[in-house]
């Protein structure tokens, strides 16, 4: 048994310690908000937070997670839409399948904690996630509408 | 029209929910608020609080089909937008009402343009009804009543009934067979930028895609198939990995694949990569993508070929020109790559095959489940779900076969087949491969005498769909060239042929299909023609275009918008283009930088469209970006090779995409000329490569003509 701190509360988990925490999340778990996209990396639809970092969850093994604390999607906010991202990506109409957005609103939520008024290098630095239907324009003016927004 | 037994569903997602936990879909509602709706027509049901639940035969893949046509029956039903929720109609209960909801397939652009007759009448009749329950209420003439915003009101004596109060006495009422459409000018609902109705739940991690489908008992599956295409499964060891964590099942799926079922689908996935697999590879194990090329190459000059648009004498004319210009461009295949891999759940038990799935055409998932599962048509049940992704891969039903055939195996048990990215990238439905050999005359004025346009490669319907061939010629592959939509009708002499070459790898429809790879070899020899003649590239093609004034009023918007008058910061190069396909018109501007080392910058692109009539303008300017960040993968990195028989690529390492630092800005034209539903999914896909290729040329002089642009050097000559 693994003991994982998810979401704020303690989950005590039957798997192999070299699961991957997208797939206990998922499938031990049933948190199917955090997505499998490639499995390597490279599409960020796992994306979720670690002790506040933005961190692919297909690369990290449950058995390395210690005491560390993760938030996925589900947990970004308390009704699934008040944070200011989320705010963001309603007002701009971002999603459009919305398969990737969950980790594209992870990795923004990161990205305005770390830096409140990215500019668009920084953007395009940090936001590295996939979308194949093409919302990147539209990620790009939340980010900046949030980042306003938390301003004012 | 009776009532639909749809109950069964929605007391099933209400079980679904309480038993698996946290299955929820967002035009699900409360079982009782459910029991409580009444159906008036057959495309809205309304509930006493109005709400107005509409249903949609389409699927919803991202491209805001549901929210577009919800508006059209929402605008002729009058009803108040802010209590509009959606349902998807059962492929099940379409088919057992002699489709009585129309074709459930989405692709060609379609999802909207040929739905609107029956979706508009399908809300008018409804309004009619519920005006003349509450007429008949009143006792008063229908003509005295009018309705706005869920609410009919009596005229002379100001008396008001809202729809909720009279929707059980419109239900009773004969479904009118002819109402009347409101005029276009009355438009507050349609036409409108309203916001689409399924963004919340995608905001949350909540929406539930076919991925994330959990049912009481369920196991999970993943496949392998044999990775050449054309290779047989010749045997595996299950021996090897039986003792894994949470393996309970490996099974031959048919003649080409192997699945191990276990608890968790990770488990499944770990196993199968574990498992020793022997493959009969077949005859096309030595096939690559050189030998490809040399097979198409040999097309480009091959005495036959099928025509698709000829006038006049090309060849005459081009061989009796002043200059004489000739260039051959290249694509490749192309793997449609949608975010949430291919999967499906299926239960297979006495009473018949249930399937959950997220597919483009609900029609085809049931008809395939009740193949692979040997039962009728009417024992199927298929949960449509929202799609990551479809692009045209999703019309393919193979991975509801596998899904149905493993769960066959394991009857009672609900089995979820999950693709890895491996064999997603590997078993596609690719995007075909062509070359084209252009051929132009120019006189010495640089006027165009003739053009033939020779493309040689791999047709989709040859192998999808051979019925739908022509005389042995396949009519998708003249996309955009045909004489309703070739845009440059004042060339004197025209031939367009294609030399079919068919090779071993699977194709299929990718988001524009055909446009894709006709207008990169159109555009820019267009472009080499204009340069070779001296001239402007607008003005070039201004002068070829004076039989076409739709595709030109649309090349004029882009160009107006992106001030093709005006000059450019230094260092920033302009490029042209325009298309024609899906029923809508496109052109764009694309302003790039070269740096001295050969990297591109793509600064900003205009795209116009004219789709006839706009149903959702944020919409349109949605998928419009959209078509541009697929477009420009295809054109700046993707690719699917083959050595061996098989696909390369096997994730997005190799199969690169575009990302952020890659999009441009994207600035929309919308060119609403009116009296045509043109498609808005896919058209503009067109002009995404040209106008970037065409701008390329113009900062370095150098002519790209094969993609992707990863393996061109850009540097400065």
């Amino acid at each position: 048994m693994i003991t994982l701190n998810i979401n704020g509360r303690s989950h005590q988990v039957d798997a192999d310690p070299e699961t991957p925490l997208l797939w206990v999340l998922r499938e031990w778990l049933g948190l199917t908000g955090t997505k499998y996209g490639c499995g390597v990396a490279q599409c960020g639809a796992c994306s979720v937070h670690v002790d506040g970092a933005v961190m692919r969850s297909c690369q990290i093994q449950v058995g390395t997670l210690g005491k560390s604390k993760v938030i996925t999607i589900e947990a970004l906010s308390p009704d699934g839409l008040s944070h200011r991202i989320q705010k963001a990506w309603l007002d701009h109409e971002v999603p459009q399948c919305g398969y990737c957005q969950s980790g594209q609103i992870m990795a923004a939520a990161a990205l305005l904690k770390a830096k409140p008024n990215p500019t668009d290098a920084d953007i395009d630095e940090a936001i590295t996630n996939i979308c194949r239907c093409g919302t990147y324009p539209r990620i790009r003016a939340a980010i900046h509408a949030a980042a306003r927004g938390a301003k004012a | 029209m009776g009532k639909i037994e749809n109950l069964g569903r929605r007391a099933f997602l209400a079980t679904a929910s309480a038993t698996a936990g946290g299955m929820s879909l967002s035009w699900s509602f409360p079982a009782d608020a459910a029991a409580a709706g009444v159906e008036v027509g057959i495309w809205a049901v309304i509930h006493p609080d109005d709400t107005v639940v509409i249903r949609i035969a389409r699927s919803e893949m991202g491209q805001g089909t549901l929210t577009g046509l919800a508006q059209l029956v929402a605008e002729e039903l009058d009803c108040k937008w802010s209590k509009v929720k959606t349902e998807y109609i059962a492929p099940e209960i379409n088919f057992a009402k002699n489709r009585a909801w129309g074709d459930m397939s989405t692709g060609g652009s379609r999802g909207i343009r040929t739905s609107v007759p029956y979706v508009q009448k399908g809300g008018a009749a409804a309004k009619a009804m519920l005006i003349a329950a509450a007429a008949a209420k009143w006792n008063v003439p229908v003509a005295e009543c009018s309705s706005a915003d869920s609410v009919i009101t009596h005229k002379p004596s100001g008396r008001r009934l809202r729809y909720g109060e009279v929707a059980e006495a419109a239900s009773k009422l004969p479904v009118p067979a002819d109402p009347a459409l409101k005029p276009q000018a009355e438009w507050k609902i349609a036409g409108k930028g309203v916001k689409r109705l399924d963004t919340v739940e995608k905001l949350s991690g909540r929406l539930v895609y076919a991925i994330d489908v959990k049912l009481p008992d369920m196991l999970n599956a993943a496949i392998a198939q044999c990775p050449v295409f054309g290779g047989k499964l010749k045997s595996f060891n299950a021996d090897k990995i039986k003792a894994m964590p949470g393996v309970r099942h490996v099974l031959r799926v048919d003649d080409v694949s192997v699945a191990v079922v276990a608890d968790k689908w990770y488990q499944a996935k770990t196993a199968l990569a574990a498992m020793p697999i022997e493959w009969d590879e077949g005859p096309n194990a030595k096939v690559s993508s050189a030998s490809i090329a040399a097979f198409l190459k040999e097309g480009l000059d091959a005495p036959q070929a099928g025509v698709g648009h000829k006038y006049g004498d090309a060849a005459g004319a081009i061989a009796g020109a002043a200059k004489k210009v000739e260039a051959v461009y290249a694509t490749p295949f192309l793997n449609h790559a949608t975010l949430e891999p291919q999967n499906c759940t299926a239960k297979v038990s006495d009473d018949g095959v249930e399937i959950w799935v997220g597919s483009q055409n609900g029609d085809a998932s049931l008809a395939a489940a009740a193949e692979a599962g040997g039962v009728k048509l009417s024992q199927v049940k298929v949960h449509k779900h929202h799609l990551g992704g479809g692009f045209g891969r999703r019309g393919q039903q193979d991975y509801v076969r596998q899904a149905v055939l493993i769960a066959k195996q394991v009857p009672g048990k609900p089995i979820k087949l999950i693709w890895s990215r491996e064999e997603d990238m590997e078993h596609g439905y690719y995007r075909p491969i062509t070359q084209a050999k252009m051929s132009a005359g120019l006189d010495a004025q640089g006027n165009v005498t003739g053009l033939h346009m020779r493309i040689s490669g791999q047709s989709i319907l040859a192998y999808l769909l051979p019925s739908r061939m022509e005389n042995g010629v396949d009519p998708v592959q003249f996309q955009g060239l045909i004489p309703s939509e070739f845009g440059y009708l004042a060339i004197p002499n025209l031939l367009v042929d294609h030399a079919m070459r068919n090779t071993h790898v699977p194709v299929g429809f990718w988001r524009g299909v055909n446009v894709n790879q006709n207008a990169v070899y159109l555009e820019c020899f267009i472009d080499e023609l204009a340069h070779a003649a001296g001239k402007d590239p607008l003005a070039f093609r201004r002068q070829l275009m004076a039989k076409n004034p739709k595709q030109l009023a649309v090349l004029n918007a882009a160009c107006a918008k992106a001030g093709y008058d005006k000059p450019l910061p230094k260092g920033v190069f302009r490029g042209i283009c325009q298309y024609t396909g899906f029923g809508s018109y496109t052109a764009s501007v694309a302003e790039v930088s070269v740096s001295a080392k050969g990297e591109l910058k793509i600064h900003r692109i205009v795209a116009a469209t004219d789709c006839g009539i706009a149903v959702n303008p944020d919409q349109i300017a949605a998928q419009v970006e959209g078509s541009f960040a697929y477009g420009l993968s295809a054109a700046l990195y993707s690719e699917c090779t083959i050595e061996n028989g098989r696909v390369v690529q096997s994730n997005f390492d190799s199969y690169e995409v575009a990302r952020m630092a890659d999009m441009p800005k994207v600035e929309t034209v919308i060119v609403a000329s009116g009296g045509f539903w043109g498609g808005v999914g896919e058209p503009t896909i067109a002009v995404a490569a040209p106008a970037v290729l065409n701008a390329i040329f113009a900062a370095t002089g150098k002519r790209v003509r094969s993609l992707p642009l990863k393996h061109h050097d850009l540097k400065k000559a």
